[in-house]
């Protein structure tokens, strides 16, 4: 780095928060996305608004690449460090800025951690509806960049949804508030736009999101199945049934073993798949809703049914369910999780089409997947520390995502395309809207600053390699979905 | 430029984007100020029909010149409808009339607006060419989100050609309560408690009239009464027989509360600033104002043009922006800041300009 961009930083930034030495970076080079690594020339850890802006007109004077970075769990690779470039670690920026409980809404800076947004607003009886599994660690601003999902999509939508107003910086140095805390809006939904720019446009400095009601009641139940193939048909009869769901989610055997070894969770014997579905609401509602939903899982060849009793069994379902991934990491020494959407009706022949797949490439491959919005996340088992394997296993998880666009679906339901899945926007886009995309991207950002070399097929790739689990996954404190 | 197109199919649709120098594309013209531009008029009204409707999918895909009424038509045969409710179904208004205006129905309380349920856009941009954003499953992160930035852009940045949404399951009954406030204040004390409440309300509007809130309910017919019977405990009020919420709802989706000629302007507000903006408004003569979507949006309709400015004055003192939708006053009024952005992205995706800039 010429000494020139150095001391311009070391301008905006004090020496304890403008970091350079090797040790240093060593954190910053990789993110979720192990299996690929970048040393930043250096990490700025701004604690105000006004320090990012800063920095980002600094990196537009200087043509300098700068990658914004939360917790750095992007299983995409969206936070990957680009080669030459700086990192801008957002999370000294974690101030709850405001809750309003009339308005339902909360103003938060883009450091704050997800689950800490339904925290603060749990005292006034609502909530924070997109639950990412890594929602304990992973932040606002990286939900925003990346439109991120969790288990409740179906009903109640994803990030963007939820996003009602936002300011933020531009890769051009223009600073823009879109928004306000009305549901209601005149013009075009620039907010809407912006979510899931996967750092492209720019870096978000303010965010005004959705609170909704917790609801009053949940019915939480899992049911277990001597196959996939029935479990997915009792989601079928349940959807047929016009009923709505606040949750159906699916695991595997290979999920439940590794379920069963990391958390304990305990699962009917002999079942292949287990089905969990949650119905939410006012009392009166569940309580008609759960009967309807009983008598479709009484037909479904169920080989045992488990309604949550109470709140602490509701909550076993889902610690099994939402650690399911770092769960699957005790069972083989690497893994690689694709995140493919196919119309629902194909799912069975999605799961079939993934086990072929897998066998003939000689890999294990674990299913957990969003049932009821056909987002599938195989995870593709595999030994990193044998040649050829991490290969191999990125070309079954190319064949997934090629298949799950075949019918119809996408290659991404929530977690970007990001370095990972570039080299598949083509399967899922034409040339010229990619070149559509490629003219936004330069509207917000003429320089091609911001996260260059993600999303877009053909960039520089950096350093690919075996690098293992997370730390945090390791850990279980994160997971890959 | 009086002249008017009416395509029948894409390539005609494209030769038309190609061949002409200023457009704009119209559908039932409901929202006739939003068309009121000097431009050649490119209605989409023949391109329409569904495309794909999967029930188990929870998706549908019709063309954007498809009239709202046989959507709802073709939904409702299968139980499923569009969660945000659209307006002016009645009265010819189109898919992409819905899409490109972003109003939204009483429903829009529940499960959220018309962003929040568009899943995928096909469109042609100003150079000619035919694109694709977004997907046809319910859930999908891929590319940019343009299908969610078309959604109040009126025409400004393509022509709108296809358009998938994400709908749900119908609610086995509904139930319409009338509540008594003795003033607006007091109205907007019942929207916030009501829309924080364990009840899970469908819609809460105010009609332009009187304070009274309406409040829907949606659900199991048994569970409903039920739920009605708590809410008629904790406020004053009543339950409206099937026939007159049917007029009720149908007042409000179709508009026919409003004078019938005049500027007509949608006001994003919040439950907390209606009560203000209708304090502004009283010196105003004739105004009626509906209150939408739990609090956020006002609907403000004037007898003529003449009221418009002191209108736009009240608008502007309380820093709210709006979008006329009739009448022969500006389009956008208030608090309308523009971003250079917008222009940059206008030159991205409609360089020379064929579309109408946002400001016309």
């Amino acid at each position: 780095m010429s000494t020139d961009v150095l001391e311009g930083l070391a301008s905006i930034f004090p020496s304890d928060r403008l970091l350079i030495r090797a040790e240093q970076l060593a954190a910053y080079e990789s993110d979720a996305l192990t299996a690929f690594h970048e040393t930043p020339v250096a990490v700025v850890i701004p604690e105000n608004e006004d320090e990012v802006i800063r920095v980002v007109r600094f990196c537009h004077k200087h043509n300098l690449p700068f990658v914004a970075r939360g917790s750095g769990t992007s299983l995409s690779g969206g936070s990957l460090p680009v080669r030459g470039g700086i990192v801008v670690a957002l999370n000294r920026m974690n101030r709850i800025l405001n809750i309003d409980p009339d308005l339902r809404v909360a103003v938060v800076e883009p450091g704050v951690v997800n689950t800490q947004v339904s925290q603060a607003a749990a005292s006034h009886g609502l909530h924070y509806s997109p639950d990412p599994s890594s929602q304990t660690i992973c932040t606002i601003g990286g939900n925003v960049a990346f439109n991120s999902g969790g288990a409740h999509c179906l009903k109640y939508g994803m990030t963007s949804n939820h996003v009602l107003g936002l300011r933020a910086v531009l890769a051009s140095g223009e600073i823009v508030e879109w928004g306000s805390s009305s549901r209601e809006n005149v013009g075009p939904d620039w907010c809407g736009l912006f979510t899931g720019n996967e750092g492209l446009f720019g870096i978000v400095l303010q965010i005004t999101l959705q609170l909704l009601p917790r609801p009053e009641y949940y019915y939480t139940v899992l049911a277990g199945y001597a196959s996939l193939e029935l479990a997915g048909n009792a989601v079928s009869a349940i959807i047929g049934s016009g009923l709505l769901p606040g949750a159906i989610e699916i695991m595997d055997a290979l999920a439940l073993e590794a379920a069963k070894a990391s958390v304990h969770a305990e699962y009917p014997p002999g079942c292949e798949a287990v089905l969990i579905v949650e119905l939410e609401g006012p009392r009166e509602v569940v309580s008609i809703d759960c009967d309807r939903l009983s008598a479709i899982l009484e037909k479904s060849q169920a080989i045992e049914i488990r309604p949550a009793r109470d709140a602490v069994e509701r909550l076993a379902i889902w610690k099994g369910r939402k650690n399911a991934f770092s769960a699957v990491g005790r069972l083989s020494p690497d893994f690689i999780v694709q995140d493919g959407v196919v119309p629902r009706r194909f799912l069975g022949e999605a799961l079939r089409r993934v086990g072929e797949m897998s066998r003939k490439a000689g890999l294990r491959c674990a299913n957990v997947f969003h049932a009821g919005d056909g987002n599938l996340h195989p995870l593709v088992l595999f030994d990193g520390g044998e040649p050829g394997m991490l290969e191999r296993a990125e070309a079954l998880a190319g064949e997934i995502l090629r298949m799950c666009v075949q019918m119809g679906g996408s290659i991404t339901g929530e977690h970007g395309i990001g370095m990972e899945k570039r080299e598949f926007l083509g399967e899922m886009f034409t040339a010229e809207e990619i070149d559509c995309f490629q003219r936004l991207r330069a509207a917000f950002d003429p320089l091609g600053i911001a996260n260059p070399g993600k999303m877009f097929p053909g960039a520089d790739a950096p350093a690919l390699k075996h690098r293992g689990l997370h730390p945090l996954e390791k850990s279980g404190q994160i997971s890959r979905e | 430029m009086k002249d008017s197109l009416a395509p029948a199919s894409i390539p005609e649709l494209v030769d038309a984007v190609r061949s002409f120098e200023r457009l704009l594309p119209v559908g039932g013209e409901t929202k006739p100020r939003l068309c009121a531009v000097n431009a050649t008029k490119l209605s989409m009204l023949k391109l329409r029909g569904t495309l794909e409707y999967e029930p188990s999918e929870f998706t549908f895909t019709a063309r954007a010149g498809t009239p709202l009424a046989e959507v709802v038509q073709t939904l409702a045969a299968c139980g499923q409808y569009l969660p945000f409710d659209p307006v002016f179904v009645d009265s010819g208004g189109t898919l992409g009339g819905a899409v490109a205006s972003n109003l939204n129905g009483p429903g829009r309380l529940r499960f959220g607006g018309i962003r929040d349920f568009i899943l995928g856009a096909r469109f042609v941009e100003g150079s000619g060419r035919l694109l694709g954003a977004g997907g046809k499953v319910v859930k999908n992160a891929a590319g940019f989100d343009l299908p969610k930035f078309f959604v109040g852009s009126v025409g400004r940045f393509g022509v709108l050609t296809e358009l998938t949404f994400k709908v749900f399951p119908a609610a086995a009954g509904t139930l319409t309560l009338k509540l008594a406030a003795k003033d607006m204040a007091a109205a907007a004390r019942i929207l916030i408690e009501a829309a924080r409440s364990r009840w899970e309300p469908d819609a809460l509007e105010i009609p332009a009239g009187d304070c009274s809130v309406l409040l829907r309910l949606a659900g199991p017919s048994a569970a409903i009464e039920q739920i009605a019977a708590d809410i008629l405990s904790r406020f004053p009020g009543e339950k409206l027989n099937s026939a007159d919420a049917d007029r009720a709802w149908s007042n409000i989706r179709e508009f026919h509360w409003t004078h019938s000629t005049g500027p007509l302007v949608k006001v994003p507000v919040t439950p907390l600033s209606f009560p203000d903006l209708l304090k502004a408004l009283e010196p105003v003569d004739r105004l009626r104002v509906h209150i939408s979507g739990g609090g956020n949006a006002a609907y403000v309709s004037m007898p003529s043009a003449e009221q418009f400015p002191l209108f736009n004055k009240a608008l502007a003192g309380l820093s709210l922006p709006g979008v006329s939708l009739r009448g022969e006053v500006p389009a956008w009024v208030g608090k309308q800041p523009r971003a250079q952005i917008a222009d940059a992205v206008k030159r991205a995706l409609d360089p020379q300009n064929r579309f109408p800039s946002l400001d016309e």
